[in-house]
């Protein structure tokens, strides 16, 4: 089997994978790293939103193989010691989440967005979370929290 | 996903070989429609030979009096290139509203083009500027490069290396998507060339992207959305779906090149 070696959340990993294994399922299953979330089979839904070289990927639709020698940050990597990311923060603030299956993609989409966009108004929000779903919310909270999430980050 | 060998080449000569070699093999660009398949297990090739290894298949330039975009630039690249945006805005615009932000920054041209989906969005501006695709064997005009449903003139083992686009004197877009996947339920492009009046529709026929001969007649001696505005396309040969019927898609053309029109002015 070939080997594949990346980067995640600042860890270099490595190891022997088929050459079908998707990035999501070498996170999920051979690094435990679970809060990358699975939702469709139709590479839509946006639950598997992860960073791969500083852009917003959907990992169901990308193969291990495709980020050998890539950057890898997944939802895991942005806490601070325990202390949660600014983003993350205003999700919780912002009532941004119900079951959260959505949510970490929602957040890794959200801190693409920022970082070209620090201050995107919501319908910068609605546009950019085209390919992120959410059966719970409505949305609603989770523009709320992605426009506060900015904000703080912005200082 | 059933198991396959993943290549990764290093050269455009060594792809087309691995190609030829392979029992079944498939290129694989940004992977956002062949994963996808694979995933379903509606495609099971014996072998991917990816394209990701071939460092000069990326980029875009200014060619004077267009841009020539390589195969494997993802759309989030088109849509944020200052030479696309300068040299043909409305390119720029609908490479940014191709899918959501994920699927643009993997998905390729090369990819797009190729697999001429016929609901896809760059199909519509190849054919609606007249754009060249280019590949390690030849050049193709687009009027003879999408020949059909997911079909194109490529043979197996051709890898497209760049598509060249033509500036236009007006040139836009317009698309009626689907709220889902953005993909197109009715696109046209419509644009003013040295060579005339271009209209190009992608989504509604059931023959994949398309010409309308009758609004390039219309529009050649009046540029104007009136001029098209009574022209209507018969629903005979469009597609019926879950999205829309042929009937409502034969009136979304009509709609969509006159707001085509308007919008380039
Ligand atoms: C959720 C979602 C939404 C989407 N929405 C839209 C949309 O709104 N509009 C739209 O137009 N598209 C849409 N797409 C499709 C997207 O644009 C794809 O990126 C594109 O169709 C294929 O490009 P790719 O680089 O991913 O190619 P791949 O999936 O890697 O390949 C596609 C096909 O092209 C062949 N190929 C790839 N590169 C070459 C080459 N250089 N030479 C020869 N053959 C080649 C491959 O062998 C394969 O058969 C969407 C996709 C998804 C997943
Ligand atoms: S799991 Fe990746 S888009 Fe749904
Ligand atoms: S919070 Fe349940 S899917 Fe979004």
């Amino acid at each position: 089997m070939p080997t594949v070696s990346m980067t995640v959340n600042g860890k270099s990993v490595s190891a022997d994978v088929e050459p079908r294994t998707l990035l999501v399922q070498y996170l999920r299953e051979h690094l435990s790293l679970t809060g990358t979330h699975v939702g469709c089979d139709t590479s839509q839904c946006g639950a598997c939103v992860v960073h791969v070289d500083g852009v917003s990927v959907k990992s169901c639709t990308m193969l291990a193989a495709q980020a050998d020698g890539a950057e890898v940050v997944t939802i895991e990597g942005l806490d601070d010691n325990g202390t949660l990311h600014p983003m993350q923060e205003a999700f919780r603030d912002n009532h941004g989440l119900q079951c959260g299956f959505c949510t970490p993609g929602m957040v890794m989409s959200a801190l693409d967005l920022v970082k070209n966009n620090p201050s995107p108004s919501e319908q910068d929000v609605r546009d950019w979370l085209e390919g992120n779903i959410c059966r719970c919310t409505g949305y609603h909270n989770i523009v709320k929290s992605i426009q506060a999430g900015a904000a703080a980050m912005r200082g | 996903m059933y198991s396959f060998n993943h290549q990764l080449p290093n050269s455009v000569a060594a792809a087309s070989s691995a190609l030829g070699s392979a029992d079944d093999g498939k290129f694989l660009a940004g992977g956002m429609t062949l994963l996808p398949t694979m995933k379903q297990r509606l495609a099971s090739p014996s072998d991917l030979i990816d394209l990701a290894g071939i460092g000069d298949l990326v980029g875009i330039s200014d060619s004077g009096d267009g841009v020539v975009i390589k195969a494997m630039t993802t759309h989030a690249a088109v849509a944020g290139s200052s030479v696309v945006q300068a040299k043909i805005p409305a390119l720029a615009a609908l490479a940014g509203g191709i899918g959501d932000p994920a699927v643009r920054n993997r998905g390729t041209i090369g990819g797009s083009v190729a697999n001429n989906d016929p609901a896809a969005d760059y199909p519509a501006a190849c054919l609606g500027l007249g754009a060249t695709i280019v590949t390690n064997k030849r050049e193709i005009g687009a009027d003879d490069f999408f020949t059909g449903l997911f079909e194109t003139a490529l043979e197996e083992d051709e890898v497209i290396t760049e598509v060249r686009f033509p500036a236009a004197q007006k040139a836009a877009y317009q698309k009626f998507e689907n709220p889902a996947s953005r993909y197109a339920i009715v696109g046209v492009f419509v644009a003013q060339t040295a060579g005339g009046a271009r209209v190009a529709v992608t989504g509604a026929s059931q023959d994949g992207v398309g010409r309308i001969s009758e609004m390039e007649q219309a529009l050649g001696g009046n540029w104007s959305a009136d001029a098209v505005a009574n022209i209507d396309v018969p629903a005979d040969g469009l597609n019926t779906d879950i999205h829309a019927s042929a009937a409502y898609r034969a009136h979304l053309v009509t709609t969509m090149a006159k707001r085509a029109i308007a919008a380039a002015g």
